[in-house]
């Protein structure tokens, strides 16, 4: 038997909305359970379904879940935020990492001002006890962000980490910051 | 009304249509950059961007446009992430960031522990132990 769901059972969420039989081998079934209608409402709303179908046909299988997924992600973004959708989350986390870099970078440079100025000199300690001359600290910590993916690879296609495409926000300076009542600023949709 | 076909914006020019003066993409898919179109229309669709367009103030559809372009595009690169792949990664980054702010901070803490243990010590056995000095001098007199 085919381990499709489908016309049997009820229809999945794509046909159902979409008001046709449910076969065996529905592209959508495995994706868009019936239960959860939203999720291809919003992915219908911006994508299409017929652009849904012809990008999950180019994607094997295995990755089609996590394709699926990351559309439902944006899909949602979008319809909250239907200026910036995605991208207003985007920015909002960039300028997050900054701000977060910068105190990364001024806890640093308090740690080295106390290892050099809070050393004291082995004469001024007591008999007996040993030189407690701090360790400098390692230098392990990064001042810049890394990353970590391949550099040469843009497309992961597999999961795991991905690697930010080469080309920089065309606003970075100019959103306001009306971005957190739009597409989901910075929380965790996935 | 109709653009004459040399001047059809690029997404009229794409859809091999008539692009009339009052057409919705024309100020944001100018006919000098087909790519932009190309890539838009691959994710979203025409219809789907016209509609999306529509619903928006015309003060905000540049920013729209934009945003429609730069997500095809990671979509693109990226056929499974898309720009999800991007907020999951500067998620990840955040959290790392976080992680050595809060290492950086516990060291300096040891740093200002260890330095008031020292000053601790010092007050109780304070430098001016007349004995111990006058011991070391004495034993130190005489030719060297």
């Amino acid at each position: 038997m085919s381990s499709s769901n489908s016309s049997y059972n009820s229809p999945c969420a794509a046909c159902k909305f979409l008001r046709r039989k449910c076969m065996p081998g529905c592209i959508f079934a495995p994706y868009f359970p019936p239960e959860e209608p939203q999720k291809f409402v919003n992915v219908h709303k911006i994508f299409g379904a017929s652009n849904v179908t012809k990008l999950l046909n180019e994607l094997p299988p295995h990755q089609r879940e996590d394709a699926v997924n990351s559309l439902a992600y944006e899909a949602e973004a979008r319809v909250r935020d239907p200026v910036y959708g995605c991208v207003g989350a985007i920015s909002f986390l960039q300028r997050q990492v900054q701000r977060l870099q910068k105190e990364l970078d001024a806890a640093n440079a308090d740690l080295i001002r106390y290892a050099y100025n809070g050393a004291i000199p082995p004469s001024a300690l007591p008999p007996g006890t040993t030189s407690m001359q701090p360790v400098l600290p390692v230098a392990r910590r990064r001042s810049s962000m890394e990353f970590a993916a391949d550099p040469g690879s843009i497309s992961n296609g597999g999961g795991g980490f991905f690697q930010p495409p080469p080309y920089s926000l065309p606003w970075d300076n100019n959103l306001s910051g009306d971005i957190n009542g739009g597409g989901g600023g910075g929380g965790s949709m996935i | 009304m109709s653009n004459p076909t040399s001047s059809r914006c690029a997404a009229c020019k794409y859809l091999r249509r008539r692009c009339p003066q009052d057409c919705i993409c024309s100020p944001y898919f100018p006919s000098n950059d087909p790519q932009r179109f190309a890539y838009v229309h691959k994710i979203y669709g025409a219809s789907n961007v016209g509609k999306l367009l529509q619903q928006l103030p015309e003060r905000a559809r540049f920013e729209a446009v934009e945003s429609l372009y730069y997500e095809a595009l990671c979509r693109i690169q990226d056929p499974v992430y898309g720009c999800a792949g991007i907020v999951s990664w500067l998620q990840q980054q955040i959290h790392d960031v976080e992680s050595e702010i809060a290492k950086t901070r516990a060291e300096i803490t040891v740093f200002l522990n260890s330095n008031i243990s020292i000053s601790e010590l010092n007050t109780q056995h304070p430098q001016t132990d007349d004995m111990g000095m006058e011991n070391l001098s004495n034993k130190h007199k005489g030719p060297l």
